[in-house]
Parts: C-alpha cells; sequence; structure tokens
C-alpha cells in the first residue's frame, strides 16, 4: 500500500501535488482542534489587525482570528464535501449497478428519475430549498442535501458502464462457470466500475464545495458555521475590499483555489492509473 | 523487369520496459526482388511482421520503428531511388504518384464526418492539372467508381452508412484511381463476408490487369493467395523462410513451416484427416538461436540450433530458407546465387 | 410408458430486436422460424454457418437460454430452456450445455487470471467446494486440450496467445463434462496454423467423449472438415439443412451455391472462374416481403418476391426455396 503510494507520487506529478496539498489541508483541519477561540464567538481577539506574528494571517472585523477561523472552515467544508460524496456514491452505485443489470422496467423507471436529476436546474432548486431550510443547514444537513443532488449523473455512468460490460463475452463465461449474479457484479464489473467511482468521487467533492460556496456567499447556509464558503460570505459582506483587509477575504479563497487545484489533479491522475485499458497495457509490458 | 528491391532489411521496433531497452525484430534481414506487372502475396502468421515490412517498404519508419541496415529501392522511370533517403516532400510524391497503400483495419481510415466525396476531392485535389474543371474531376471519379461497381450515390454517403464491403471497395477505390504503378494492401479482404472478400479481391486483379501495376498482398488467407497471386513469399518469425511462383508453393513446398500451411487448409471435398504445426511462434523480441523455426520443426537438427539457414535458391525461381535443404547440394546453390544477382 | 426426447430440439424459434428508440423505432427479425433437432445418444458436429449478422449468435444465445426468444421454443431434453434457467435448473442445465465464444482475448476478463474461471466452473458444478478436488478436475480438463495446469495457474489473459486462450476456453467447457458444447466462431481468430488442432479437438470430443458439438462459423471449409451435418443461414433464416456431404458439394439453395462459389480454393490450378456481382446497398434484405434472397438471387421469380418460401424437404435435407416447392 505505501509502496503504491510511494510510487504514484513518484511517476506522476499531478498526484504527488495533489496528495501533498489535500494532506496539508487535512493538517490544518487537524488543528482545529487545538483552536484556543470557539469559531462561532466575536469579538475574541482585537478587530481588523494585518497579518503578525501574534496573529499570523491577521484578524478580522467581527473580531476573529482568521488562521484559526480558516482551520474549522476547512475542516467543515472537506467534512461538508465528504459526507455529499460518500451519500451520492451510495446512491449511484445502488441506482447505476441495479438499473445497468437488472434492465427491462426496473431500469426505466430508475433512468427516468435519473433523467430528471440530471436535467433539473440544480441551483435554482437547492437555492429554493436552501432558502427554506436556511438555519438547519449544518454541516451534515448541507452535505446530505448536496448527496442527494449529485448521484443522478455518475449513476447514468455506472449504468452505462455495466450495460457494456454485460454485452461482454466474459460475462456469459462468468455466468456458465456458474457465478451468481452478485458475485458477477462485485468480482468481474467493480474492478471497471472502482475507477470511475473514484474519479467522479473527486469530481463530486469539487462540486459540492463549489456549491457550498455559492449557497454561503447568497446567505443561504447556516452563517455562523465556520465554512470556506460563510468565510468569504462575511468578508464580502464586511466591505473587507475596501477596506484593504485582504488577508480576510484572500485567505479562504486562495484555500479554495488550491483545494480546486488538488482535487481536479487527483482525479485526473487516478482516473488515468485505473483505467482499464491502460492498465491492461502496463501489465503487458 | 524489377520495380522493387529489398536488401538485407532490418527493421526493429526498440521499445522500453521497466528501463529495459528491448528489440522486437518485426522485420529481420529480408531481401526481396518485386517484377512488374505482378501479384506478390505474402503469407503468415500474425504477428510475424508482415504489417511491418510493408510500412518499412513504404518508408514510414516512426520510432518506436526503426531501420538498422539494408535497402529498400523504388525502380521507375528508369532510374533507382531509396526510399528510405528522401526529403518528406519527395517522399510524399513518389508515395501518392507511383505507390498508393491500402492499410490494414482500411475500414477506418476513412474520416467519420466527411462524405465520401469530400475525401475522394482533398485527395485527388492536389494532384490534378490547375486547368481541370470539377465537371472533368467529377467525370474521372464516377466513371472510376462505377467500374468498381460503387453507384454514384456512393460519393454522398457519410462511411457510416456503407456496408463493410462498400466501405473497403471505396478504399480501394481510392488507392487506384492515380493508377499508382505499385499497390501494397494489407489484408484487404480480411473480416469482409465470403461473397464480398470474393467480390473485393476480383476487383483488385482487374484493377492489376487493366492498369498493369504491381500489387504486393498481405494476407494470412492461402486460398486468397492462391487465387490471385503469381508469386508467394511465406514470412515467418521476421523472415522471409520461401519463396517460389505460386504453383510451386502449392505443388511443392519445401520448408517444414510451408508444408504444414499448405498441408493443413481445410478443402470442401476433401475430409482427409488434417494437422497443423505444433507449438506456436516465438516472441520476436527472444528469438530461438539458429533457425527460428527449429523448436517447431519436425526435421531439426543440432546444426538447426546454432547456424542460421539464409534464404538460398534451389532451382528455378524458387528460393528456401531452411539447413536440411540447403546443406547437400552447396553448389548448386552457388551457381543459383550467381544467377540471382 | 417413456418417450424418448430428443437431445435438443428448437421449434420455429423467432427473435426480434427493437432498434431505436421513440419514433424512430425498427423491429429486426435477427432469427425468423429456425428450426433443427439433436438426437439423444447420437453425438455429431452441427454446423451453423452464414454471414457476419445473419443471426447465428443471437440463436446460440437461445440455445444457451442468455436470450429469451420472442417466439417459439428451445427444448432440452424435453424441457424448455427458458423454464430451466429462469427456475432453480440454471446449474443443471449449464453442467449438460456448455459454450465457446469467438474472441479468445475477450472469452475472459483481463484484469483477472485465467484460471478463475476454470475453477469457479469445477467448483460450482463439479466438486462442490473442496479446493484440491477442484485443482485436479481443472487439470484433467486442460490435459485433453494439451495445456498444463502449471502454465494456466496465475496467469492473465494478455499472457497467453489466441490459440492457448482458445483451448483454455474449451478446457473450461470440459469440466462438466457436458453432452453439448456451443463453439461460436471458435477459430476465426485464431491462426492458420492452430485452426486444425482446434477442429481436431472438436472431432476427438465428438468421437471419443460423445459431446455434440453445434459448430459456428462462416468457413465453408473447416465447416465441411469438421462436421456432419450443416444449416446455412441466411438474413435470420435456415435456408438450407442437411449433411455437409450434399449441402455443401451439391447445394440446392441459390444463396449456399453463390456462397460456395466464394470459398476461395487453395489451389492455384482452380481459381475462380466466372464473376460476381456485388450489390450496392446491401442492408435491406431483412425488410423483404418474399424471399430474403430475392434481391440478389440469380433465380429469382416473380413469386419469390411476394411469398416467402416454404421449408421443403429433399433427400436427407432441406431447403427453404420456390425453385423446390411443389
Ligand atoms: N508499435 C509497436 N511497438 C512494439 N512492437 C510492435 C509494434 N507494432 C507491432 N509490434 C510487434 O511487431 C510484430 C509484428 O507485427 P506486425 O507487423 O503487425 O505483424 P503482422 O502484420 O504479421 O500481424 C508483432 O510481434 C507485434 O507485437
Ligand atoms: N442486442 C441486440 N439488439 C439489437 N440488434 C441486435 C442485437 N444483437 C444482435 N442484433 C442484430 O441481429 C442481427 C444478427 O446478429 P448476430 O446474431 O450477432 O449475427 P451473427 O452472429 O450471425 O454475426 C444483426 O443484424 C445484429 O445487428
Ligand atoms: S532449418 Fe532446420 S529447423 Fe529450420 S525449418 Fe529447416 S529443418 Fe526445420
Ligand atoms: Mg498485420
Ligand atoms: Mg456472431
Amino acid at each position: 500500500m505505501l509502496r503504491t503510494l510511494a510510487d504514484m507520487m513518484n511517476q506522476d506529478k499531478r498526484f504527488a501535488f495533489g496528495f501533498t496539498v489535500m494532506l496539508i489541508l487535512v493538517a490544518l483541519a487537524f488543528l482545529s482542534l487545538f483552536s484556543p477561540h470557539d469559531p462561532r464567538q466575536w469579538n475574541v481577539v482585537p478587530r481588523d489587525r494585518p497579518p503578525s506574528t501574534q496573529h499570523l494571517l491577521g484578524t478580522t472585523s467581527t473580531g476573529q482570528d482568521v488562521s484559526w477561523q480558516a482551520t474549522w472552515a476547512i475542516r467543515n467544508t472537506l467534512l461538508m464535501s465528504l459526507i455529499a460524496m460518500l451519500s451520492s456514491r451510495v446512491l449511484a452505485i445502488v441506482i447505476g449497478l441495479l438499473a445497468g443489470y437488472s434492465g427491462g422496467t426496473l431500469d426505466r423507471i430508475l433512468m427516468t428519475l435519473t433523467d430528471s436529476f440530471v436535467i433539473l436546474p440544480l441551483l435554482p432548486i437547492l437555492i429554493l430549498v436552501a432558502s427554506i431550510l436556511k438555519q438547519s443547514l449544518s454541516v451534515v444537513n448541507l452535505g446530505i442535501l448536496l448527496g442527494a443532488f449529485g448521484w443522478a449523473w455518475d449513476a447514468r455512468l455506472i449504468r452505462s458502464q455495466v450495460l457494456s460490460l454485460r454485452e461482454r463475452e466474459f460475462t456469459y463465461t462468468a455466468i456458465l462457470s456458474g457465478m451468481s449474479t452478485p458475485r458477477i457484479i462485485f468480482r468481474e464489473y467493480l474492478p471497471f466500475i472502482f475507477p470511475l467511482i473514484t474519479a467522479t468521487a473527486m469530481n463530486n467533492m469539487l462540486w459540492a464545495i463549489g456549491m457550498e460556496v455559492t449557497l454561503a456567499v447568497l446567505g443561504l447556509v447556516s452563517l455562523e458555521v465556520a465554512t470556506l464558503g460563510t468565510m468569504i460570505h462575511w468578508a464580502v459582506n464586511s466591505q473587507s475590499i475596501l477596506l484593504g483587509m485582504w488577508w480576510w477575504i484572500l485567505t479562504p479563497v486562495v484555500i479554495c483555489i488550491f483545494i480546486f487545484i488538488a482535487l481536479y489533479m487527483l482525479s485526473l491522475s487516478i482516473n488515468e492509473i485505473l483505467d482499464p485499458r491502460l492498465r491492461v497495457q502496463r501489465m503487458t509490458k | 523487369m524489377d520495380v522493387l528491391r529489398v536488401q538485407d532489411l532490418k527493421c526493429f521496433y526498440v521499445v522500453e520496459s521497466q528501463g529495459q531497452q528491448r528489440e522486437v525484430k518485426a522485420v529481420n534481414g529480408v531481401s526481396l526482388n518485386v517484377k512488374k506487372n505482378q501479384v506478390l502475396g505474402i503469407a503468415g502468421e500474425s504477428g510475424c511482421g508482415k504489417t511491418t515490412f510493408l510500412k518499412s517498404l513504404l518508408g514510414l519508419v516512426r520510432p518506436p520503428l526503426r531501420c538498422l541496415g539494408g535497402k529498400v529501392e523504388y525502380i521507375g522511370n528508369g532510374k533507382a531511388t531509396d526510399i528510405m533517403s528522401l526529403s518528406k516532400h519527395q517522399h510524399k510524391e513518389l508515395m501518392w504518384e507511383h505507390i498508393s497503400y491500402v492499410p490494414q483495419g482500411s475500414l477506418s481510415v476513412l474520416n467519420p464526418v466527411r462524405r465520401i466525396g469530400d475525401t475522394f476531392e482533398s485527395f485527388i485535389g492536389a494532384h490534378m492539372e490547375p486547368s481541370t474543371t470539377k465537371h472533368q474531376y467529377e467525370e474521372l471519379v464516377c466513371s472510376h467508381l462505377e467500374a468498381l461497381g460503387l453507384p454514384e450515390d456512393t460519393l454522398r454517403a457519410y462511411p457510416h452508412q456503407l456496408s463493410g464491403g462498400m466501405r473497403q471497395r471505396v478504399t480501394i477505390a481510392l488507392a487506384t484511381i492515380l493508377k499508382p504503378h505499385l499497390i501494397l494492401a494489407d489484408e484487404p479482404s480480411t473480416a469482409l463476408d465470403v461473397v464480398v472478400q470474393r467480390g473485393v479481391i476480383q476487383l483488385l486483379k482487374d484493377i492489376q490487369e487493366e492498369q498493369q501495376n504491381t500489387i504486393i498482398l498481405v494476407t494470412h488467407d492461402m486460398a486468397i493467395h492462391a487465387n490471385i497471386c503469381d508469386r508467394i513469399a511465406i514470412m515467418y518469425a521476421g523472415k522471409i523462410i520461401e519463396e517460389a511462383g505460386v504453383e510451386e508453393i502449392f505443388s511443392n513446398p519445401r520448408h517444414p513451416y510451408t508444408q504444414y500451411l499448405i498441408g493443413s487448409l481445410p478443402r470442401i471435398g476433401d475430409k482427409a484427416h488434417r494437422i497443423s504445426a505444433p507449438g506456436s511462434p516465438p516472441s520476436l523480441s527472444d528469438l530461438p538461436q539458429g533457425c527460428s523455426f527449429h523448436p517447431r520443426c519436425p526435421e531439426a537438427t543440432d546444426n538447426c540450433r546454432k547456424e542460421e539457414p539464409m534464404l538460398t535458391g534451389i532451382g528455378g525461381d524458387h528460393r528456401v530458407a531452411c539447413l536440411s535443404l540447403t546443406r547437400g547440394d552447396f553448389n548448386a546453390d552457388q551457381a543459383q546465387v550467381a544467377l540471382d544477382q | 410408458m417413456p418417450t424418448r426426447h430428443k437431445l435438443l430440439s428448437i421449434n420455429d424459434v423467432t427473435k426480434v430486436f427493437t432498434i431505436g428508440g421513440g419514433f424512430q423505432r425498427a423491429r429486426l427479425k435477427a432469427v425468423e422460424k429456425a428450426s433443427f433437432a439433436l438426437e439423444e445418444g447420437k453425438p455429431e458436429i452441427f454446423t451453423l454457418a452464414g454471414e457476419s449478422g445473419c443471426g447465428k449468435t443471437t440463436l446460440a444465445k437461445m440455445i444457451l437460454g442468455l436470450l429469451e426468444p420472442t417466439d417459439g421454443e428451445v427444448l432440452h431434453s424435453g424441457r424448455s430452456v427458458q423454464d430451466l434457467v429462469k427456475g432453480d435448473q440454471r446449474d443443471d442445465f449449464n453442467k449438460k450445455v456448455q459454450a465457446v465464444f469467438q474472441n479468445p482475448f475477450e472469452t475472459f476478463n483481463p484484469l483477472r487470471p485465467v484460471d478463475t474461471y476454470l475453477l469457479e466452473t469445477a467448483r460450482n458444478y463439479v466438486t462442490g467446494g473442496s479446493n484440491g478436488a477442484s485443482k485436479n478436475a481443472v487439470a484433467e480438463a486442460l490435459d485433453l486440450v494439451g495445456i498444463s495446469y502449471s502454465l494456466v495457474e496465475d496467469r492473465y489473459p494478455h499472457e497467453f496467445s489466441g490459440g492457448q486462450l482458445q483451448r483454455i476456453s474449451i478446457a473450461r467447457a470440459l469440466i462438466t463434462a457436458p453432452s453439448l458444447i456451443i463453439a461460436d466462431e471458435p477459430v476465426s481468430m485464431v491462426d492458420a496454423s492452430l485452426k486444425m488442432s482446434v477442429c481436431n479437438l472438436f472431432k476427438v470430443l465428438k468421437e471419443e467423449h460423445q459431446v455434440n458439438v453445434i459448430y459456428i462459423t462462416h468457413d465453408l471449409a473447416t465447416a465441411y472438415y469438421v462436421s456432419d451435418r450443416i444449416a446455412i443461414m441466411f438474413r435470420g433464416n435456415i435456408v438450407e439443412l442437411g449433411p455437409v456431404n450434399t449441402v455443401l458439394v451439391e447445394p440446392k439453395h441459390p444463396y449456399t451455391r453463390v456462397l460456395k462459389d466464394s470459398v476461395p480454393e487453395p489451389d492455384p490450378s482452380n481459381k475462380w472462374s466466372g464473376r460476381i456481382k456485388l450489390s450496392g446497398f446491401e442492408e435491406r434484405d431483412f425488410m423483404r416481403k418474399g424471399c430474403k434472397f430475392a434481391g440478389r438471387c440469380p433465380e429469382v421469380k416473380a413469386i419469390c418476391e411476394e411469398e416467402d418460401p416454404p421449408m421443403v424437404a429433399i433427400g436427407s435435407g432441406m431447403v427453404k426455396c420456390h425453385l423446390y416447392a411443389r
């Protein structure tokens, strides 16, 4: 396991970059455990201070320490996107596999459902739902909400992958070898579907973070929870740019950019590493 | 009169895997002369280097393929041209005016989003006199297609609207419309149904008879060779191991491999037991010492495991690379070699 | 009084595919009213031959219970294959009926070692779990095709040649000691020098192990070499059926004649003579009302365009052609 990781770090610069950045971010998220301040409380430090040795990234107009606040924000945002990703993965896999392997009426019903989710304009609907739920949109709830909206496209991908696998000759060999349907799905198909799941997992986290930031900037989530989105929201709302408090607005924005690039690089390189065709080619060498 | 002379051509794929360089000896010392107005067939199992050989004849030697020796000379208009020494521009000229190529799997050569007519236009447009009118051009293309049994509508169709057989006829039409002197066709009828296959092969033969050009036809199907070729060269593990006129090869195969190949062909009306050569061909990156066929050869001796047999004349126009045949009458061979040169 | 059932009987089997969706839906009869039977206790090699797309694979899948016929039924020892595979008797059925597929590189999952399939087959059908016994069963089957178990153990498909894989695939089918093997174009992707060894293997299986083989191919020369009876298919229909010695030597149906004439003879003194006409847009035959071959038939009559020809028994064979209708 560690060897493969080291190999991948060596072989693929994109993987090395993405992995290192994510590692650092996770470490920062853990630092939040040692935060001297409660992220919900205002005016715990002097206001509007630029970066200094005491407050590494300065302080805000609401009297909070930007660097400690950022550790909370990273923690909550990653957690939220993780929940969104995991719940949407479960939905996508179950619905995709079921529709793809069963075919017939069940397939048609599931795909109609999936298609409606694919074509629905998600942002306006999320805005509507969020403005109704607003105060109860905690980290966990927001994650689940985004998960409930983020599975459709990937379920479609998984289904079409299963459909094409089902027509391949080795499926018939498996059936004639007496393998049961669950066994065929887990033993024969999962190696092909797994890369799809991991690559789309990264993309899904990206999407969830994007959505969270959008909703938060619009003020549609629970604003006292520190996330990257709410940090940006407060910074923008308090005119931090006009007041020249670049440290306040830039911190969450730069972190967001790093997360985006890192996840994107990871998804690219994992996609390549796990691509079944390339895998066979590599084995052949 | 020769149109093509190949001398001791060596083209290897140089590939790197796990930090080690490996040579795939796909064309491993091939010498061959091709006469004008002749259909030469090249036969052999898949992976023996047929496609690579055709590519190197065309000078299409790009990494990882590398030419490590030998010469390919094309003879036209009274002078010999070394194909490897040409500039890009000269090479292009030579290719379309004198040599044309029907690549393997050419069903996918046609651009799927362009109409057949557009493909024709961009293909031959550059080679027409500037004074040619659109009308003349269309007449030329249509009459050529008609001769190949393709309706005029074909020009307005997209590749996916045509059946496999029609697409293959279109690629042959493209390759022959400029009346090249030499046509290289790589498995032009493989993957087609027998009836269509017969049509395509007949078509090639008709074109050859009408335009009086030379064809090098690669296919693994010996029965096709029997039907259209004048001469046949048998390839095994990157080498030509036997070459003779078509009747001679079928009635008097001399190399043990060729004997298996001919002897195992099934025929309708003959249920006699057939056996095929035991074992499977060697890896081209790890050839056995001596004769590459010796691990499968029933007649192999100790000598075969050490010495590499050379392609040697055994009388008539028949050349074989097998030690069991050439060992005894060494002097006769020398005479033949002298004659060949 | 027990009735003797046929090993396999295919009764007026039809398969219709709906292609496209919405308003552009079209129905394609991939197999139309196919009928033939294999006798119990009289092993034979039966060939299904025809051009690509004529419905051979579709028919094979219906025999294997992998596809459900739109109409008609496939009976194995008197019982409907669909009932067998839908009920709890799929295992019993597959123990007796096995298959070999066309592309040896596709027969096995490229991401899994090939021996997993052999072991699964042995475990699920023969030994019921015991590892040692399963390995023995696998080794025995591999022995029949001339491959040693050690060569196969833990190896991936790409480590073999096509010919080796095809023989491993046949070995897998043999593990359950089936009475019927469906071989769908088993040699079309195998090299000439190995083709005959696979064909000979089928002959040995028939003669020494009483295995019936349905050999599916587009290659009439190997069909003649291995088989006892042959059915020629054209656009979903069986157009001629009978012993190979009559069907391929003195073909009756105009299509069989065209087909046979197009097979190149490996004999330079007997080259193709005469010419054949290739049609332009060939793909419209499926939609024809009368005989599907009417568009290309050299002996077409007025009735051929109008009426579907009947299946006529002549001697030991059958021909579906108006020329022979009484
Ligand atoms: N691009 C390549 N890189 C490395 N090896 C190659 C490449 N292309 C072909 N080969 C190898 O060269 C040999 C000859 O291939 P080819 O000329 O295509 O054979 P044929 O046409 O007779 O089937 C094969 O063993 C093949 O694996
Ligand atoms: N699942 C499918 N859906 C729609 N059409 C199919 C399907 N399978 C096969 N066909 C069509 O049925 C016809 C017969 O196919 P097939 O049985 O594979 O022919 P063969 O094996 O003789 O080449 C072809 O025209 C093919 O396109
Ligand atoms: S040289 Fe020897 S090993 Fe090679 S074919 Fe001839 S007899 Fe066989
Ligand atoms: Mg080739
Ligand atoms: Mg098929």
